[in-house]
């Protein structure tokens, strides 16, 4: 044997992922002498643009960060600001930004489990080769999506960067009849759903278990979208005010994006995982009957798994879609009014990707003193690394092609979304400034 | 991507600064994909594909801003590889939300424009394709609409003419028989100076149009200016409405400096 080979794992450019991330692993012998998830994206500096900005512009300019989870920056813009200014939506507006959060998940989830993901476990370069032999597959999935962006369409006007949102509530609201003429597609969808546990079921994981700290939202009542306290399954318990005094963020050099870890512990997993995990037992009975029946069971250790974990969110989502539908009765206004105030508020809430923390401080006449946004990529990219560092040593006996696409397999268990992660330099950039 | 694609027109989609919205757009169109994937070879697309074909390109289709000296130089080359470039969305067509940097510290801005080459400028500026290499179309929109990129690569693959319009997103109001927000209620609304292509969608939501899709062929933005006055909003607040999505395109920008000026 020779056991001071050195082997390197590089990937210039990371396919199937939302941003321009590469991957560079060394491997001396049997030894992981160096990984690095290199995110080279560059910034964009919003925290810096939101400063002097109204906070009504808030939503439309933070959805900006990215193109796949808009919903998730206005409705963590929002409710940051709402707090700041002390103000209370009605039930109505608080449904509809459930639902509103589940057209997200569905459109994104099964983006990533058909589209991004199971072309790794099948064996293809992407879904459209997939589907020379999968066609019923893939037309699946793309029905899936597009009911998961017809609910994000009638709500926010469109499927990315919707319009809709705002600080209060919408500016416009959906009648009843509306919502009811997405009931069919919803209740296909739900099936569809199912089918997708059980599909993911079927295929094979690596065996890879890791001792993670999960962190998510947890609500008393329901599975987390905007609303809880922020828990881990290492004793965290903190209200998402306090997000700043346990989790601290540092740059790496190979980095534009910033670590982030749990003050005096470390890395950490946000996402499907973690919210599974931490909530299981406020999954509906349909989805933790079809999570059981498919073998998961909290807690799940291997990150490669989380396919399956997210094909169980869909089946949450497309059944709390439908619970919100029956439920829904049209608010008096569609948004309360909300006046200028000087305040600091904080929100975090459940991007498909996991949690996003946003806070603002704003002045007396409503503008943006200081923003900072805090998206789920950043924080999961030193678990990732932590990961790959685990995972590659048990490849190097592999070759080279097969470990690299087996390294971008585990990356893309993460869904990352490097166009979030990157806007975290602006800080450091402007404090310069 | 697929094995029969000898004989099919080749597309590559490449990324700049930019949240991916734009490219995101072609896998939205979830009723047209795989009819696009059957008649042409999306050959480069890391965001859908590992499989990173090599050029030349019969369409290079361009999202994201330059913000860098590397992507300076990376425009260059997908430029030579495509035969045809367009640049999609408001990041690659006027510089995107991501343009509003390129006020701060305007006077070290000015001098370092004038004295130095254009590659050092772009460190400090967020610019458009179009300052960098011919472009041959430019879809607006922040994000762009998916209907319009697909009948632009139609008419492009076809050699005719897209039909894309570029009045203004009033047209588009008066023929959805939209109440005019701003007569009738009062709201400040870029919609006149806006071009079309998201079928008045703030308007119809009960908002002023924010101006995502650019300035209109000729906006009348010195009219627009005193209408918003007129309706209460101070000049900081006229200044910011041109300064959104597309800040840079010169029209916007001219009219957010005015308002500053005075």
């Amino acid at each position: 044997m020779s056991g001071r080979a050195t082997k390197t794992i590089r990937v210039e450019t990371l396919a199937r992922v939302e941003g321009e991330g590469s991957l560079y692993i060394k491997l001396i012998g049997e030894r992981v002498a160096d990984v690095k998830l290199k995110i080279y994206e560059p910034p964009r500096f919003f925290e810096a643009f939101l400063r002097d900005r109204h906070f009504s512009e808030a939503p439309d300019i933070t959805a900006r960060i990215c193109g796949i989870c808009p919903v998730a920056y206005q409705m963590s813009a929002v409710h940051a600001i709402e707090r700041a200014l002390g103000v209370q939506i009605s039930p109505a507006v608080r449904l509809l930004r459930r639902l509103f959060y589940c057209g997200e998940w569905i459109e994104s989830h099964t983006l990533h489990i058909y589209m991004l993901h199971a072309p790794d476990f099948l064996g293809y370069a992407d879904a459209i080769a997939m589907a020379t032999d999968h066609r019923a597959i893939v037309e699946k999935a793309l029905r899936l999506k597009k009911t998961g962006n017809r609910i994000v369409q009638l709500l926010g006007g469109r499927e990315i960067h919707p319009i809709s949102a705002a600080v209060g509530g919408f500016y416009k609201v959906p009648t009843k009849q509306q919502l009811h003429d997405l009931f069919e597609d919803l209740k296909w969808a739900l099936e569809a759903s199912l089918e997708t546990v059980h599909w993911t079921a079927g295929l094979k994981f690596p065996k890879f278990e890791q001792d993670y700290e999960f962190v998510a939202l947890r609500h008393p009542d329901e599975y987390p979208f905007n609303e809880g306290r922020l828990v881990s399954n290492r004793g965290l318990d903190i209200d998402t005010a306090e997000y700043e005094d346990h989790f601290v963020e540092s740059q790496v050099k190979h980095s534009n994006a910033l670590h982030s870890v749990v003050r005096g512990r470390g890395s950490y997993l946000v996402g499907p995982l973690a919210r599974f995990n931490l909530n299981f037992d406020k999954l509906p009975e349909i989805a933790r009957e079809a999570a059981t029946d498919a073998g998961l069971r909290p807690p799940i250790n291997n990150v490669f798994r989380s396919i399956g974990v997210r094909a169980v969110e869909l089946v949450f989502a497309c059944n709390e879609a439908l619970r919100l539908i029956r439920e829904y009765e049209p608010p008096a206004a569609p948004r309360v009014d909300v006046r200028n105030r000087m305040g600091v508020g904080q929100a975090i809430t459940e991007a498909p990707r996991g949690i996003l923390y946003h806070r603002y401080a704003l002045d007396d006449n409503g503008m943006i003193l200081t923003a900072k946004i805090v998206p789920p990529t950043s924080q999961n990219q030193k678990r990732i690394e932590d990961d790959l560092r685990e995972y590659a040593a048990q490849l190097v006996a592999w070759p080279v092609e097969e470990a690299t696409l087996k390294c971008e397999q585990a990356i893309r268990s993460y869904d990352p979304c490097i166009s979030c992660a990157t806007h975290f330099l602006k800080l450091v950039v402007d404090e310069r400034g | 991507m697929s094995s029969d694609s000898k004989h099919k027109p080749r597309i590559g989609v490449f990324k700049f600064a930019s949240c991916d919205g734009c490219q995101l757009s072609l896998l939205d169109a979830e009723d047209e994909l795989l009819a696009v994937a059957g008649a042409v070879d999306i050959a480069y697309f890391p965001e859908v594909s590992r499989a990173m074909g090599k050029g030349p390109y019969d369409i290079g289709l361009v999202e994201g801003s330059i913000t860098t000296h590397a992507d300076a130089q990376r425009i260059q080359e997908v430029r030579r590889q495509s035969k045809i470039l367009i640049t999609i969305g408001a990041c690659a067509t006027a510089g995107g939300i991501q343009a509003l940097r390129n006020w701060k510290d305007v006077d070290e801005f000015m001098r370092i424009v004038y004295a130095t080459p254009q590659f050092i400028s772009t460190l400090k500026l967020s610019s458009p394709i179009a300052e960098h290499v011919p472009v041959d179309f430019e879809l607006r929109g922040c994000p762009i609409n998916k209907h319009q990129l697909l009948e632009l690569i139609a008419a492009m693959l076809a050699g005719r003419k897209p039909s894309i319009p570029s009045y203004s997103v009033c047209i588009e109001c008066k023929r959805k028989e939209n109440v005019c927000i701003t007569v009738a209620r009062g709201i400040p609304c870029l919609g006149p100076v806006t071009q079309a292509g998201c079928g008045a969608l703030c308007p119809s939501y009960d908002r002023g149009c924010y101006g995502c899709y650019g300035p209109m062929e000729t906006p009348n933005t010195a009219s627009i200016t005193s209408q918003f006055r007129i309706l209460g909003q101070d000049d900081s607040q006229v200044a910011r409405a041109f300064r959104g999505f597309n800040a840079w395109a010169w029209q916007f920008r001219k009219a957010s400096e005015e308002c500053e000026r005075t």
